[in-house]
């Protein structure tokens, strides 16, 4: 596993489910991980727990906030390898018919999924193409989901959100094989997650992937895309690229 | 010659005047750089991003207000930003041109300043009443929130509204290390990448702490640049070197790439690997060992960024070039239009 060593990542939403699991897994792994979320309080926990990452306090879906937090990444960070456009936003916090969904909400579910992603991947594109020419590689990842393919009644707002992001990873990726930076749509599967919960709450949590197990999965399909490097395990489950 | 009033990167009518290495004069549009290089030539850039180095704060011992222009740091390292060098001001902002701009009160060593979140301890002064060195109180993540959080992107009065981030990083800005803008990086965007590569052309980056460029006192204004701390990637140094043994051109955008790879020379067609500190000022007595050509902002002729053109071409030369851009009305100042000298004679 030591192809993540040094290796320096930024994940967004990285105080709770998949991202805090990324989180986790990547700093054990001794990866330099600068990760964003809204709440201080969280933002601390999270640091504390795990040392030598870098919390940062912002919201990807405030336009105002983007440049703040490329900053504070790309500053403590010293520049970048791989980015996880992980937070998302479900849109109406109960699921509800297109029809019944407020446009508020689906403003928020794109200013967070799309919007956020797009902004971001931007304000640090220049340090993720550096990377390439250099020879570390660059991967973006982008956090899908199968409503961004399957039209499921309910989940309106999230889905079309996850599936222009997906259609913009796609365009993304071709665009920039020129520079060597690869940007990945991963859809996770139905994890344990505060997100799911609050989509789903009567769901059977047994049924549900742990996010910790979805997070081995897309370190496994980042190191993929990375520049082959010696000893990299490639024993790990795949998460399904869209 | 007028300043560039609007924060746009790459005007539809941005001009470029190209001087050849004999010293012939021709006007074409920016927009039709790439056309100017040739298969084989490598191209090098600035990878700077631009901190918000403008701090607006109190001087806690008199309770006066200040503001604070970050202007040098002795290393580009992520965890090293307690130390810099900063500009002080008294009140006002960037509207008040700049040589007007009121004295800060008088700075003692170890007066304490407050900027928005951020706390710093005037360390002492360097030679002059408004430049100092000051250490910001916090770890360095605290440093990082309290600048990306309270700063802004320092500007002049040419400009009439404030600028932000997005106005001032260039497309391929990375590590934020500069103080000003590495403006001739304007001219970049990602087709202009991808035509360049569909070319044959090379490119490559430095980064390299891009200084202030205007302190409003003639007194510290000789003393620019200032040091300037770089780091040259080793991908970057290789190409040099290959493109220098074989003779191919390099290009540089920006006279902060000029700054750091003469710097870097060693005199045996190749550039050190890694970090370095830019101290030396280029002039026309300076012999080019690296760059062959510049792309650059256009310049008055009274600043260090003009004085660097000399090494390209002669005074009659430059001269007749800066009569030809005012006589176009070419616009001066960061995003104002180009110029494009290739050096006279040989390495």
């Amino acid at each position: 596993m030591h192809q993540l060593t040094g290796l320096r990542v930024a994940v967004t939403g990285g105080t709770s489910g998949l991202g805090l699991a990324l989180v986790r897994a990547l700093s054990a792994r001794g990866a330099r991980v600068a990760f964003v979320a809204r709440g201080r309080e969280r933002v601390a926990r999270v640091a504390a727990e795990c040392p030598g990452s870098h919390g940062i306090i912002g919201d990807v879906s405030l336009q105002n906030d983007i440049y703040p937090m490329a900053l504070q990444i790309l500053g403590e960070l010293g520049g970048l390898e791989v980015l996880i456009n992980n937070a998302s936003d479900l849109g109406p916090t109960s699921l509800r018919l297109l029809g019944d969904t407020d446009c508020e909400d689906v403003e928020r579910a794109l200013a967070t999924n799309l919007l956020g992603p797009f902004r971001l991947t931007k304000a640090v594109l220049g340090a993720l193409s550096a990377a390439a020419r250099e020879g570390r590689g660059a991967v973006v990842v982008n956090v899908s989901s199968d409503a961004a393919s399957t039209p499921y009644p309910m989940w309106g707002a999230y889905a079309a959100s996850k599936a222009a992001l997906r259609h913009m990873s796609a365009i993304w990726d071709a665009e920039l094989d020129g520079q060597g930076v690869r940007v990945l749509s991963l859809d996770p599967g139905d994890m344990d997650t505060p997100l799911h919960a609050q989509a789903l709450p009567d769901a059977d949590r047994s049924t549900l992937k742990q996010p910790e197990l979805a997070a081995l999965e897309v370190i496994a399909a980042i190191e993929a895309a990375l520049p082959v490097a010696e000893g990299r395990a490639d024993d790990h489950p795949t998460a399904v690229a869209q | 010659m007028l300043a560039a009033t609007e924060p746009v990167q790459r005007p539809n009518d941005a001009k470029l005047l190209v001087v050849d290495a004999l010293g012939h004069l021709r006007h074409t549009s920016r927009r039709d750089f790439v056309a100017l290089l040739r298969r084989g030539d490598l191209v090098i850039a600035n990878d700077a991003a631009t901190l918000p180095a403008s701090l607006t704060g109190r001087h806690l011992p008199t309770g006066d207000a200040i503001e604070v222009r970050l202007a040098g740091r002795r290393s580009l390292a992520a965890d090293q930003v307690q130390l810099f060098s900063a500009i002080v001001f008294g009140a006002g902002d960037f509207h008040t041109p700049t040589e007007r701009r009121l004295a800060p009160p008088p700075l003692l060593d170890g007066d304490r300043l407050s900027l928005g979140p951020l706390l710093a301890t005037v360390m002492e002064t360097l030679g002059h009443a408004r430049l100092v060195a000051l250490r910001f109180d916090g770890s360095s993540d605290e440093i990082w929130a309290g600048i990306a959080r309270h700063g802004r992107p320092i500007q002049y009065a040419h400009l009439s509204t404030p600028v932000s981030l997005w106005d001032v990083w260039t497309a391929i800005a990375g590590p934020p290390v500069a103080f000003e803008p590495p403006s001739a990086g304007f001219v970049l965007d990602w087709q202009s990448l991808a035509a360049m590569r569909d070319r044959g052309v090379e490119f490559a980056t430095i980064t390299h702490a891009a200084g202030i460029s205007s302190t409003g006192d003639a007194e510290l204004d000789e003393r620019l640049p200032f040091d300037e701390p770089y780091t040259i990637p080793s991908t970057t140094a290789d190409a040099i070197a290959g493109a220098l043994s074989e003779g191919r051109r390099i290009v540089a955008i920006g006279t902060t790439v000029v700054r750091a790879l003469e710097h870097a020379a060693t005199g045996r067609g190749s550039v050190r690997t890694g970090p370095g500190v830019a101290n030396q000022r280029i002039t026309e007595a300076s012999r080019l060992q690296i760059v062959d050509a510049i792309i650059s902002g256009v310049h008055e002729p009274a600043t260090s960024h003009f004085q660097l053109l000399c090494a390209f071409a002669d005074r009659p030369t430059l001269e007749e070039a800066d009569a030809a851009m005012s006589a176009r009305g070419y616009r001066t100042h960061e995003f104002g239009d180009s110029v494009w000298f290739e050096r006279r004679g040989a390495r």
